[in-house]
């Protein structure tokens, strides 16, 4: 059975601090998506939106928000909240319900708001949550970030440099892409100098977070034909949860599980490999990645998570070039989180979004050469995880 | 706040400090936080189980660093930590036994500096701010320097 559907259209508001109602982002970037897929928004038949509980939960109901702000039409409704990796579910149910054959059109949304500092939970006192928990020792995201870049310098060799290295190279594309929060080049000598957060990380290791809205037009592939649409095809979605034991110490847990009784499963893994054999390819036919650099340490984990060299051999990519623009596979070409800072609910259509102009040869002074076939990855707390791959 | 879960989490003898975890009486595979609702292990025979068949158990008292980091800014809340923030470093500890990794404070006045990945760890109750407001008691690790 062929599971690939069509992407129409793409659109974003940039990402920053704008201090304005997620809506607002929401909005624009669907107009600009629907105007970029050449359809129209009264045809929409599904609209799938990614929600964040800085949208304003229970309230603002994210894909009910952006329909009444865009004007009722009566097509049907679904959010979904996957932390991190919402963007990923919004995407997948968009792609289901139109394999299925229960609507040819959708629109999927996401849009967020974050708040300046560390990302933290919502008030009141929960001890039975294990995020609030985690917070109340005061653990925070980069506690975890830190924890796994440590051990990449222990087991692979790597340096700080290596990690500066990162954020340099992702600066530099984010410093071409009008879309991006941050839009300069660090040195070196920046990154290094930047105050320690969770050593051995720095301030400018650590992705920020950010205001931002991101929308991706969905069709049938007989629908994109009947449009002679010039589309790309997104080819795989996985969301697949982690398999028993975890064996990896993963937000917002104060222990990994026990693997006595069965050996451990490596969890970012699966979930590349699930979208490859979805897609029916492999790492070797990827023409570049866009993956969740929440820190530098972490882009490099994601290059052995989704094959593109084996375990403790990221450095190595990094160092030769393999990885920037020019190189013979661009990492976050966007400028990743690194230019972006995330906007959980947002983030990973982002994603979509690059990869999307990309292989259409639209993304101007940071396009890859014959770029034909992307891969995008993220990872949230609580277990979960996405893989996307779009193809021409 | 004083977390009253919390005191369930760990105990303290004579011969030292432990964590308290529970074990599946089937598989033998260990939870912390302890926890009641039934093994989570998919390969194990319990897991249909309408019985529920978890022991608890004290998880070891030493492990081997893992991993280490600190917390140079102050945490958000719902972290409490009045006056002045003083950094403190954390550790993940890997108990070869329950085959599991566990973090925690690194026990007050050790610093990443003195950490080696791989050195033995000391699980230690120490109270969870160090001169702070609350009385919340904590477990944290304590660097074990072995003689040469």
């Amino acid at each position: 059975m062929n599971s690939d559907v069509a992407i129409l259209g793409v659109g974003m508001h940039p990402w920053g601090k704008w201090n304005r109602n997620f809506v607002e982002y929401g909005v624009l970037a669907a107009r600009a998506a629907l105007k970029n897929a050449n359809v129209l928004w009264r045809d929409v038949q599904f609209i799938s939106a990614s929600a964040a509980p800085r949208c304003g939960y229970p309230g603002l109901v994210a894909a009910a928000s952006f329909a009444e702000a865009l004007g009722w039409q009566g097509a049907e409704l679904q959010t979904c909240y996957a932390a991190c990796v919402s963007g990923a579910q919004a995407l997948a149910a968009a792609r289901a319900k139109i394999l299925s054959g229960a609507c040819e059109l959708a629109l999927v949304i996401g849009a967020d708001v974050s708040p300046k500092g560390f990302l933290k939970p919502e008030p009141g006192e929960r001890p039975d949550d294990p995020n609030w928990m985690r917070y109340y020792l005061g653990f925070t995201n980069p506690t975890y970030l830190a924890l796994d870049a440590r051990r990449r310098m222990e087991l692979y060799g790597a340096t700080a440099d290596d990690f500066s290295t990162v954020k340099v190279k992702n600066a530099r594309h984010g410093a071409l892409n009008s879309n991006a929060r941050y839009r300069y080049e660090f040195t070196l000598e920046q990154v290094n100098r930047s105050a320690m957060v969770a050593d051995p990380l720095r301030l400018f290791h650590i992705c920020s977070t950010s205001d931002g809205g991101a929308a991706v037009v969905l069709s049938s592939l007989a629908y994109a034909k009947r449009m002679a649409a010039h589309c790309v095809l997104l080819a795989a979605v996985s969301t697949c949860s982690p398999r028993f034991p975890n064996a990896e110490l993963t937000m917002p847990y104060l222990a990994s599980d026990s693997s006595l009784a069965t050996p451990p499963q490596a969890f970012h893994t699966a979930n590349a490999m699930q979208a490859y054999e979805e897609a029916g390819m492999g790492p070797e036919d990827l023409s570049l990645a866009e993956v969740y650099d929440l820190s530098s340490a972490t882009e490099l984990d994601w290059y052995e998570h989704i094959g593109l060299c084996a375990r403790g051999q990221a450095e190595g990519l990094l160092r030769e070039g393999v990885t920037q623009l020019g190189g013979r596979l661009p990492v976050n070409a966007s400028g990743g989180l690194a230019s972006f800072g995330e906007a959980m609910s947002a983030q990973v259509l982002a994603q979509v979004c690059e990869l999307t102009w990309q292989l259409r040869g639209q993304a101007g002074a940071r396009q890859v050469a014959n770029a034909n076939t992307g891969i995008a990855v993220s990872q949230g707390i609580y277990g979960h995880g996405g893989a996307i791959i779009i193809k021409r | 706040m004083d977390l009253a879960i919390l005191s369930n989490w760990f105990c303290q003898s004579d011969s030292g400090a432990n964590l308290v975890g529970t074990q599946c009486a089937e598989c033998k595979t260990f939870y912390f936080p302890p926890q009641m609702l039934g093994c989570k292990n998919p390969d194990c025979e319990a897991i249909d189980c309408e019985a529920i068949l978890l022991n608890k158990v004290l998880l070891s008292r030493i492990g081997r660093l893992w991993s280490y980091t600190n917390a140079c800014q102050r945490p958000p809340e719902p972290y409490e930590c009045q006056g002045e923030f003083k950094p403190f470093a954390i550790a993940a500890v890997e108990l070869d036994q329950e085959k599991m990794i566990v973090l925690g404070q690194l026990s007050a006045g050790f610093e990443v500096t003195q950490l080696k990945i791989g050195m033995l760890m000391e699980l230690v109750i120490e109270p969870l701010h160090e001169g702070g407001h609350t009385s919340q008691a904590i477990w944290k690790w304590r660097p074990v320097f072995e003689q040469p």
